[in-house]
């Protein structure tokens, strides 16, 4: 079918001028989106509050599927358990003597961690979380992996905060709107996580690869001590992260590091909490020097910012 | 005549005597609905890779295709801001990316006047592919080959998904033009 000859504007002037105009607004359009594109790559953060308006707007229908999503993940596992449910019995049984075991052993050193910090005069590491809240949406079309949280500043949320499941660590506060927050997640490719294995003291770095996986970079560069199965955990550098929070799990060796595979995965979580920046001050402190434009997705100082230099210094005053 | 048929005197839009469309319902369906498709993904979690194609621009090329010069040459602009704000690209790419397809299908149309099915569905798919690898270099992160790779499901969806959402346009097509409104 041919298409209607609104192109050919004949002798009408009116027709010709709106024709024209109509060819001029879009070239008008298509330079105006170059430059915005320019300045918000130049800037990522200067159309944030256009977009805290705009997820404020999604959220609520978001919190409606992100109710479903977590009923329907529910009703499959039930379904699953049916199956090969005795075997399981037996197994989770036997699992579960030997997890009480070790709870009470983690009872024994909590206590002696308790005790120790206590002789140094540290204070207690916990903190209260700023906000829980649902997952309720995420950048499904983009090649960025970002979240949106159904908790914005009016709860107290605030750009850099980290956001953590009950598994491990989800990803950090991006921007915040009234009433949601958009969360960079672990897996973006210009997300960077200052790591340790949990079991010793082996320092890198977990950066996203843009496709689920992360690569682990190793700070110190020689033999590979890395294993396949071997956990790593937040190191506190930097001072946004509580050290010690569940990152990922070594899937695959590099020769400078690892690829691991994230142990809170967010699409199959329920509901994640908003902690305070570990460390304000010493962030504060960090990010002065560069400039208040520095945006929270900026690569963290690799100096073991969580020594507790001055937290001990606080205590001592 | 209508105890013989009772549909003697409609046509697809409806019963043609006394009614008309709904006025609103013929400015707004094509901008709600391309907005509407705009919004729908967030909705899903997609943390490892991107799961849906683009539906917004899809929804756009299929509304351009189905009904040449309803949508004015610079609509990609203000449609593409708002896809901008919910889509986590930079704002500003899908403005640019959507005003230049419009101004390319213009000039494709210029160029090929006769147009069928399949030619429409190449088209849009080569398009759709273009804006695909564009929205991967503007995305305000490194193009890594890992990236590409598991974002290439989503070039190959929204190639295969063109006839489906062309067909929901013309399906919303028809309900814009239906006849809501009664004259007395």
């Amino acid at each position: 079918m041919a298409p209607p000859s609104s192109r050919r504007a004949g002798f009408s002037k009116k027709a010709q001028f709106s024709l024209f105009t109509g060819y001029l607004l879009a070239a008008a359009g298509a330079l105006v989106g170059a430059a915005l594109l320019a300045l918000s790559l130049w800037q990522p953060a200067a159309f944030a509050p256009l977009r805290g308006v705009a997820s404020d707007v999604v959220t609520p229908a978001g919190t409606g599927t992100a109710m479903a999503r977590s009923g329907s993940q529910g009703i499959f596992a039930g379904l699953i358990g049916y199956f090969n449910a005795g075997s399981q019995n037996a197994e989770l049984r036997r699992e579960n003597e030997i997890a009480r075991i070790r709870l009470a052993e983690a009872e024994a050193v909590k206590a002696e961690n308790a005790r120790l910090k206590g002789l140094l005069g540290l204070r207690d590491g916990e903190s209260k979380p700023v906000a829980t809240a649902r997952l309720v949406g995420s950048t499904a079309t983009s090649g960025r992996r970002h979240a949106y949280l159904g908790a914005g500043s009016a709860s107290g949320v605030k750009p850099g905060m980290p956001v953590l499941s009950e598994r491990g660590v989800i990803g950090r506060v991006l921007e915040t709107g009234r009433f949601s927050s958009r969360v960079l997640l672990l897996t973006d490719s210009e997300s960077v996580l200052p790591v340790r294995r949990a079991k010793d003291n082996v320092i890198a770095f977990a950066e996203g690869r843009g496709d689920g996986l992360l690569r682990i970079r190793l700070v110190n560069l020689g033999v590979n001590p890395l294993k396949v199965g071997d956990m790593v955990v937040t190191s506190g550098a930097g001072g946004y992260y509580r050290p010690g929070v569940a990152v990922a799990i070594i899937a695959k060796i590099t020769p400078d590091g690892g690829i691991a595979r994230l142990v809170a995965e967010p699409a199959a979580t329920n509901f994640v909490t908003v902690m305070p920046i570990h460390e304000a001050a010493a962030v504060a402190e960090l990010e002065a020097p560069e400039g208040a434009g520095a945006p929270p997705a900026a690569k963290p100082s690799p100096t073991p910012a969580a020594s507790p230099t001055p937290v001990a210094a606080a205590a001592e005053e | 005549m209508e105890r013989l048929d009772p549909r003697a005197r409609s046509d697809i839009y409806g019963l043609r005597i006394n009614r008309a469309p709904a006025p609103w319902r013929v400015r707004s369906v094509p901008y709600a609905s391309i907005m509407l498709a705009s919004a729908l993904p967030v909705l899903m979690i997609a943390d490892t890779m991107p799961l849906a194609p683009s539906f917004g621009f899809l929804m756009l090329i299929a509304w351009r295709m189905v009904r040449p010069g309803l949508l004015p040459l610079w609509a990609g602009a203000p449609l593409g801001a708002f896809d901008d704000l919910v889509s986590g690209q930079p704002f500003g790419s899908a403005i640019l990316l959507w005003s230049l397809a419009m101004i390319a299908i213009e000039a494709i149309e210029a160029r090929f006047p006769w147009r069928g099915f399949w030619q429409d569905w190449f088209t849009a798919g080569c398009m759709a592919v273009v804006y695909w690898l564009a929205c991967l270099v503007v995305s305000g992160a490194s193009l890594t080959p890992e990236m590409v790779a598991v974002a290439a499901p989503q070039a190959l969806a929204s190639v295969l998904l063109y006839p489906l959402i062309a067909r929901l346009a013309a399906g919303l097509d028809r309900f814009r033009l239906s006849r809501a409104r009664t004259i007395d």
